[in-house]
């Protein structure tokens, strides 16, 4: 990264510069970066050798990985026995785990897809890995319902794949939904992934150094080079995608939830679920975003790209879906109150004081309703310590939020005589202990050998990055004729 | 058209300094009346299309089309074996067509997938990508494209190209490095 062309290091403090004007927008990339700077940090990543920090954490992760696919092995050889699932909790941690990674994943397409038909250019900084943990969220996520079948090789009874049974999936099924959902969900991803990564990829091709690194760089840009005339169609394709996967990502998770709102269960039989579900999805992913990138940002000297305004506004947007969930989760207990049901009223008083009693008070109470709230303040949201602190607690709360609508809903049925406690075995644990390392592994695989920021989405949002910067008006033509016009 | 030495030329190309000198010295290429050519830079640059001529993108048209494809497979594929092949009755609801709501989401996912797969092989198709070589690759200088290059090349297929006008025309639109590209 030495050597690498800048702009004057210091020209002004923008942030003085922004208390001087205070409507004045502060600038995306500060210390005014110019083009080939971000090119050199960001290519620079993947260029330069991987730090000793780097390797400390990769063998930590890929062993709590290997410890997660022996457990799905083990768990595939032997059954699903090896699950603490039994009468009446039928879905336990792998649906919560299901549930969890795939809310996670939504954060990466709110940001991707909806903040860029918003217009919100700061989403160039960040969409890239999130939409990397997106796809990684997807692959941890898609372990659970596909094991929990119990016989994984039947799995392709899902299909609809003409069968020497003449059998047919049901296709008015939530779960059979769901399973369309989530493909076409990982399916679309990777599509928007791969394209938003082509010009950059051939950013790494132009600036190779082996042969090897040419050739697969190369492959893989597929002979980008830049012509306006691509750029054209790319755009094109680029909004189409945005506008595909927007509500692609919201039906993602009703679906979800139409797995629990279509049966009769109380807390589970309930119309509010899927804005709720959406909501938390993009809650607990915002919050897994900054988990990664606040420690990626400092590792990699990042600091002139993902910017405090970066963190704040991603704070801001915790703070928002958190405010979505807590009116979830109160709009739930007045319902249940309001409707009179005996055992809805039941199911939410045992929410509370039930035998799962500390999860809702640590889990939904304190980690997702009232440790947002510390984002009204500006202190907080600029204060990385304290957004690291929210974000962990956020990223445990949702884990939480699952486990209490899916096993306070079960463990406590209809009939007294059917009710139990769900008691996880050592195999549960370690899957999900072992889906994280699977994760932050692909996280870290990631970050080493592609670009993890949208260089090339980075560059339009500097100033001379305008086709009029520079000119005496410094207006878009159109905008200066109208006032020539009489 | 051949160099002196040889080369079979593919067109003359000239480097700028930024994106807004690269947008003013488009506007004169298309102004004299040049058809192939082309402007690289290493992000797209609004305002651009019209400085070059060019209209919207029809590729919004090749996604509709997959979009129709998706919808139609879906119906096909649920109603077909839910209705005719193999009707389930389930919690006693008919097998009908007036069940359709139950099938929506199933409709809805295919759509979008189909739609999203059209734009991502049509804009490869429709930009002729991937293509492994290019003779645009063989100037030195426009590796720095995906950089922070801007340039402009005037191919030597054009009809209305001549060595001397597309230079001169180059150098008064401000273009630096001034280069015959060729095609091997």
């Amino acid at each position: 990264m030495d050597g690498a062309p800048t702009a004057p290091d210091v020209i002004e403090d923008e942030a003085e510069s922004s208390v001087e004007k205070p409507l004045a927008r502060p600038p995306l990339v500060l210390h005014r970066r110019n083009f080939s700077w971000l090119t050199e940090r960001i290519s620079g990543v993947v260029e330069q050798p991987a730090p000793r920090w780097w390797w400390v954490c990769f063998t930590i992760t890929g062993t709590i990985a290997m410890f997660g696919l022996f457990c799905l092995g083990y768990q595939i050889s032997t059954g699903v026995g090896t699950w603490g699932l039994n009468h009446p909790v039928g879905w336990a941690w792998d649906i919560t785990n299901f549930v969890f990674w795939i809310g996670i994943g939504h954060a990466g397409t709110l940001i991707s897809a909806i903040l860029f038909l918003l217009r919100q250019k700061w989403r160039t900084s960040i969409n890239r890995s999130a939409e990397a943990m997106t796809l990684f969220a997807v692959m941890c996520a898609a372990i659970f319902p596909g094991v929990h079948v119990g016989r994984v090789w039947m799995a392709w009874y899902l299909a609809p794949i003409p069968n020497a049974f003449g059998i047919w999936p049901n296709f008015r099924s939530p779960l059979m939904w769901d399973v369309f959902a989530v493909s076409t969900y990982f399916t679309v991803s990777v599509l928007f992934w791969y394209t938003g990564l082509i010009p950059d990829l051939a950013t790494l091709r132009d600036r190779a150094t082996t042969k090897i690194k040419k050739f697969l760089f190369g492959v893989f840009a597929c002979g980008w080079r830049g012509s306006n005339r691509n750029w054209r169609h790319y755009e094109m394709a680029y909004l189409l995608l945005a506008g595909l996967a927007t509500p692609l990502v919201l039906s993602v998770h009703s679906v979800v939830s139409f797995d629990f709102a279509t049966s009769i269960l109380p807390t589970w039989h309930t119309t509010i679920f899927p804005p709720y579900f959406v909501a938390g999805a993009i809650f607990g992913g915002f919050a897994m975003v900054l988990t990664l990138l606040i420690p990626a940002r400092a590792m990699f000297k990042l600091h002139d790209i993902i910017t405090p305004q970066h963190i704040d506004k991603m704070a801001k947007i915790i703070l928002l879906t958190g405010s979505f969930v807590t009116y979830a989760y109160t709009m739930e207990f007045f319902t249940a109150w309001y409707s009179g049901n005996a055992y809805e009223r039941f199911a939410f008083w045992n929410r509370v004081f039930g035998p799962y009693w500390w999860y809702w008070w640590v889990g939904m109470l304190f980690c997702n309703t009232l440790s947002p709230q510390l984002f009204w303040f500006r202190w907080c949201r600029r204060n990385i310590f304290v957004v690291y602190f929210v974000c962990m607690c956020v990223n445990a709360g949702m884990w939480f939020e699952r486990f209490i609508i899916i096993v306070g809903g079960l463990h406590r049925d209809f009939i007294p005589s059917s009710w139990g406690m769900f008691y996880p075995t050592w195999v549960d644990i370690w899957t999900f202990v072992g889906t994280l390392g699977i994760f932050t592994s692909l996280f870290l695989l990631f970050v080493r050998f592609l670009p993890m920021i949208a260089m090339s989405e980075v560059k339009i949002t500097l100033p001379e990055a305008d086709a009029h910067y520079g000119s005496t008006n410094g207006q878009h033509p159109a905008m200066s004729g109208a006032t020539e016009r009489t | 058209m051949k160099t002196p030495s040889g080369h079979e030329v593919y067109g003359i190309g000239a480097e700028y300094p930024s994106a807004a000198a690269l947008y003013e010295a488009a506007k004169m290429v298309r102004d004299a009346g040049f058809k192939r050519w082309d402007v690289h830079s290493p992000f797209p640059i609004h305002g651009m299309d019209e400085a070059m001529g060019l209209g919207k993108s029809w590729l919004s048209a090749v996604v509709l089309a997959g979009g129709i494809s998706g919808l139609l497979t879906a119906a096909l594929m649920e109603f077909g074996p839910s209705s005719i092949l193999y009707p389930l009755v389930v919690h006693g609801k008919p097998t009908n067509f007036m069940t359709v709501p139950a099938f929506f989401p199933i409709m809805f996912e295919m759509t979008v997938l189909f739609s999203a797969f059209a734009a991502f092989f049509a804009v490869l198709i429709m930009n002729g990508l991937p293509r492994p070589h290019h003779p645009i690759f063989n100037w030195d200088r426009f590796s720095r494209v995906t950089n922070d290059g801007f340039f402009i090349v005037i191919e030597a297929r054009d009809p209305r190209f001549t060595e001397m006008e597309a230079r001169e025309l180059l150098e008064r639109s401000g273009g630096q490095h001034i280069t015959i590209v060729h095609e091997d």
